[in-house]
């Protein structure tokens, strides 16, 4: 092993971050692209050609999710315990919305029915739009904190309901997570379509683009002017072997502002979220979409890193009972694991990358009406 | 609060989600090599006809895959939801496979499943045979890290408990990895998926050959499902009889509750053949014994003994005891953990600190435990019998059936004569069902088995389950029940419909049934 333990802390927490934001680029597009569907396509054939500027690559995009689910289950085991059991409701919400994808995608084009094909339509749209809105949600959540402690035996009781989470900052940050991927998929879809539906996805773009910059700055201001933040009272050592028992921790509005002070750099990912925002509506209204994709690709890493940096070290607030709250240090698993997954991250992030980018260039380029016809079987 | 209310729910809809996702999952990784094999024969011969198998064996597969992918994230995701003091206690070492899981093998199968269906027109045919190959590895790649996190929790090694963040922590990964069980476990289900794959092929061939229509595509793949198939349900037969027996202490439990073995007998041992179990009385009211085949059977010797239950009974009711006294210890190490006295005292014990929280179920304080509830925990170790002891009959005669019908197909297939034998082809075709239903036996026959643990002899099942309401229970597995439902009738209508119309839903102008595309309305 070559990284002490505290180090290793740090390293996950990164990772997690990459995963997550991993997953918001690629899996973000074509959750855009789902969220579209059926305001942008206004016949079948627009339809198909909007699924299948995703349909070769949704299904690897979709394992970002995945990964990062196991990723945060052998790396923060009582994070995956706690937050997956406390958002019961709105993880099943999550569940329930993906299972319309793989379906949506592979079974609406096999029956040559219009109310068929319209049924999953909405169900690619349910399957596109939900998740994000939930994700935003829960960082809402978050933010403020969730009710939850724990028993002497390390056994997670979450005290909260499913309403609670919809509270007016959170629902704020649900409209932030998803005007962000609509954005993301929007820009996408622009690159891969030409003609009618390349401009209605541009307009797209453009709202939802100037939705998520507006929201993400309000949410900011809440953040700033609101009663949000917890600090540590007694800090967990970092070398420790982890026990979310062992510190104490209290509510101080204003805290989530304070890395920000301590660690001036890291306004380089507010600043990131703006500048990759703007330069995304800019390149995008002079069709350049590619470099716009980039653009907005950078903003996601921006916001979704902004939410990770206010609250570190803290991962899980708890509102109840501060001292119970997860953090990077206390919340992980041993050295052992995390140094394995560590190497195994480092070993075949690279590999998926490279076959993901092989992927998309074998089927690069603009998705047509001609193309749909000449593959009516076999195009979705 | 816990009741035993909510731990059957949870186990109920994690039993329910899991036996559907595999009703998929075997399918699809026995039919991913036949479309290897398929298109390595497009690419050899270089006929149209290897191409449009694969093309149109892959449209079934897809539709299949569709769901196997749907029902594969509940899982991924269930353990948290539903099972958060099991993610606490185990997540540092059962979170690493399924992580490496999705890192090494779904990203693989799922990114090149899509240049499997997609990528036909702009990949040479070498390199499309090389994508659907990276895909045939990564889903079997993916059921390696699924089944070494499930062979963990019927043998757990390389790990230990750590009373400092109380839970278990890996030792040893590669002891992990190289667990004779899981090894066993995934070349037997692996096979078992095999064997699937080629019965689904051969049933359908058999269909279009019964109509005598498509012969000569039909032909070509009821040959390479018979050759595939006998392989397969021999490495399962064999395998399956290598895998499970005598390793470990789950194994030993579930082979003597398979076989209705109460008493330890003198080596070797008799097997049942029949037999109707009484776990009240723990004795057969009716047996059908052949000498000397369980021992032969189960220790490959004539001279090692097989414990029976009321043996693992006995040893199990010292390891309660013992396993109180653990906890007791733990307790007190919680409170002062600096103890060396107590540390050591608690490690002598701590290898029956699982069995000593059977008792949790009972007590919410240990030394509240008479000898009464000692024995019902002890009693709680063994699972029921009869359901083993028939599940475990229904897969082995399933597999035996399975045997014959692939002998006589390959056989038939050399002979070259196959397709002029109605019966052998109505046979492979009604025996369409059976690889499912053992597999599903399959699986109850392990994880039922395991029972009261979730990882045996370290975390009983009951201790495990995230503290949620029983309504929330109900309500999500309502849910789970009508999503699947209504997902898994629109599944067999799509497969049904594709497979009835056949090559001819490629619309390549070469089969019976054509596609016609019809325009729908703008």
């Amino acid at each position: 092993m070559i990284f002490d333990y505290p180090t290793l802390k740090l390293i996950w927490w990164l990772l997690v971050g990459v995963l997550l934001i991993g997953f918001a680029i690629m899996d973000g597009h074509d959750m855009g692209v789902g969220t579209l569907l059926p305001f942008v396509g206004r016949n079948d054939e627009e339809r198909r050609v909007i699924i299948n500027t995703v349909g070769p690559h949704w299904d690897g995009n979709q394992v970002w999710f995945i990964t990062g689910g196991g990723a945060i289950f052998a790396a923060w085991p009582l994070v995956y315990a706690t937050a997956f059991s406390g958002f019961y409701w709105a993880m099943l919400a999550v569940l329930w919305a993906l299972f319309f994808r793989p379906v949506g995608f592979d079974y609406r084009s096999k029956i040559h029915h219009a109310g068929w094909r319209r049924t999953w339509d909405w169900g690619l749209f349910v399957g596109g739009a939900v998740p994000p809105l939930i994700f935003g949600v829960a960082f809402g959540n978050l933010l403020q904190g969730v009710p939850f402690h724990f028993d002497a035996n390390l056994v997670p009781y979450y005290t909260g309901s499913f309403f609670g989470l919809l509270n007016p900052f959170a629902l704020l940050t649900g409209v932030v997570g998803s005007a962000m991927l609509t954005f993301h998929g929007a820009i996408y879809l622009a690159h891969r379509t030409e003609g009618e539906i390349q401009r209605r996805a541009l307009r797209a773009a453009l709202i939802f683009g100037v939705l998520m910059l507006a929201g993400f700055s309000a949410a900011g201001l809440w953040l700033a002017y609101g009663d949000f933040g917890y600090v540590l009272v007694t800090a967990p050592d970092p070398a420790a072997l982890p026990n979310p028992l062992t510190k104490s921790a209290v509510h101080a509005a204003g805290a989530w502002l304070a890395n920000y002070g301590r660690q001036p750099a890291t306004l380089a990912l507010p600043a990131l979220a703006y500048a990759g925002g703007l330069a995304a509506l800019a390149l995008a209204a002079r069709r350049r979409t590619l470099a716009a994709f980039v653009a907005s690709a950078l903003a996601l890493t921006g916001v979704i890193g902004t939410a990770g940096v206010s609250m570190f070290p803290f991962v899980l607030p708890s509102s109840t009972v501060p001292g119970a709250s997860l953090t990077v240090w206390d919340a992980v698993s041993s050295q052992r694991t995390l140094s394995i997954m560590f190497w195994a991250t480092l070993i075949f992030m690279p590999l998926i990358i490279a076959y993901t980018g092989w992927a998309y260039r074998v089927m690069a380029g603009k998705v047509t009406a001609a193309y749909i016809r000449e593959h009516e079987h076999s195009a979705y | 609060m816990v009741t035993d209310q909510l731990v059957d729910l949870s186990r109920l809809q994690f039993a329910a989600t899991a036996m559907y996702h595999f009703l998929f999952v075997p399918l699809t990784l026995g039919m991913v090599w036949l479309l290897v094999i398929m298109e390595s024969a497009y690419v050899m011969t270089g006929k149209p006809v290897y191409k449009d198998m694969t093309r149109f064996w892959g449209k079934l597969f897809g539709i299949n895959f569709a769901l196997g992918v749907t029902t594969g994230i509940t899982l991924e995701f269930q353990f948290g939801t539903n099972w958060a003091y099991y993610s606490h206690y185990v997540g540092d070492v059962f979170g690493a496979p399924l992580a490496i899981e999705g890192l090494m093998a779904f990203f693989l199968e799922s990114t090149f499943i899509g240049l499997f269906f997609f990528g036909w027109d702009r990949l040479s045919r070498r390199q499309h045979l090389l994508v659907t190959l990276l895909m045939a590895v990564g889903t079997n790649l993916s059921a390696l890290w699924i089944l070494i996190a499930n062979g963990w929790m019927q043998h757990p090694v390389g790990a230990e408990f750590s009373y400092e963040t109380m839970r278990m922590e890996l030792t040893d990964f590669w002891a992990v990895v190289f667990n004779p069980v899981a090894q066993g476990k995934f070349v037997h289900t692996v096979s078992a998926g095999y064997v699937t794959g080629a019965m689904f092929v051969l049933s359908v061939s058999a269909y279009y050959l019964l109509r005598r229509r498509d012969v000569e595509f039909a032909k070509r793949s009821f040959r390479i499902a018979a050759a595939f198939g006998f392989a397969s349900i021999c490495s399962v037969i064999v395998l399956g009889d290598e895998s499970g027996y005598a390793l470990g202490e789950a194994q030993q439990t579930k082979l003597a509750a398979i076989e209705a073995m109460w008493e330890t007998e003198p080596a070797p041992a008799s097997f049942n053949l029949i037999a109707l179990p009484n776990d009240a009385a723990m004795r057969n009211d009716f047996a059908l014994h052949v000498p000397w085949l369980m021992g032969l059977i189960g220790t490959r010797s004539v001279d090692k003994t097989l414990p029976g239950l009321k043996e693992i009974l006995a040893r199990n009711r010292e390891r309660v005891v013992s396993g109180t006294e653990a906890v007791k210890l733990l307790d007190a190490l919680r409170r002062s953990p600096d103890d060396a006295a107590l540390r050591s005292r608690f490690a002598a014990v701590q290898g029956d600190l699982g069995f000593g929280l059977l008792l949790r179920k009972y007590v919410a304080d240990v030394n509240d435990a008479t000898p009464a509830l000692i024995d019902q925990a002890a009693r709680d170790t063994l699972p029921r019998v009869a359901p083993l002891f028939w599940t475990f009959r229904a897969m082995v005669g399933l597999g035996f059936a399975m045997l014959v019908l692939f002998g006589l197909a390959l056989w038939h297939s050399v002979r070259g004569d196959f397709a002029r034998r109605p019966g052998l082809l109505k046979w492979a075709l009604w025996f369409l069902p059976a690889p499912w239903i053992a597999c599903e036996m399959g699986w109850f026959v392990a994880e039922y088995g395991r029972q009261p643990w979730t990882i045996y002899g370290v975390l009983p099942t009951h201790l495990s389950v995230s503290t949620l309401t029983v309504e929330s229970l109900y309500g999500s597995l309502a849910g789970f029940v009508g999503f699947y439902t209504v997902l898994l009738v629109v599944e067999l209508y799509l497969m049904v419909k594709f497979a009835r119309q056949g090559p001819g839903s490629l619309g390549t102008g070469r089969y019976a049934n054509e596609a016609h595309p019809a325009a729908l309305p703008a």
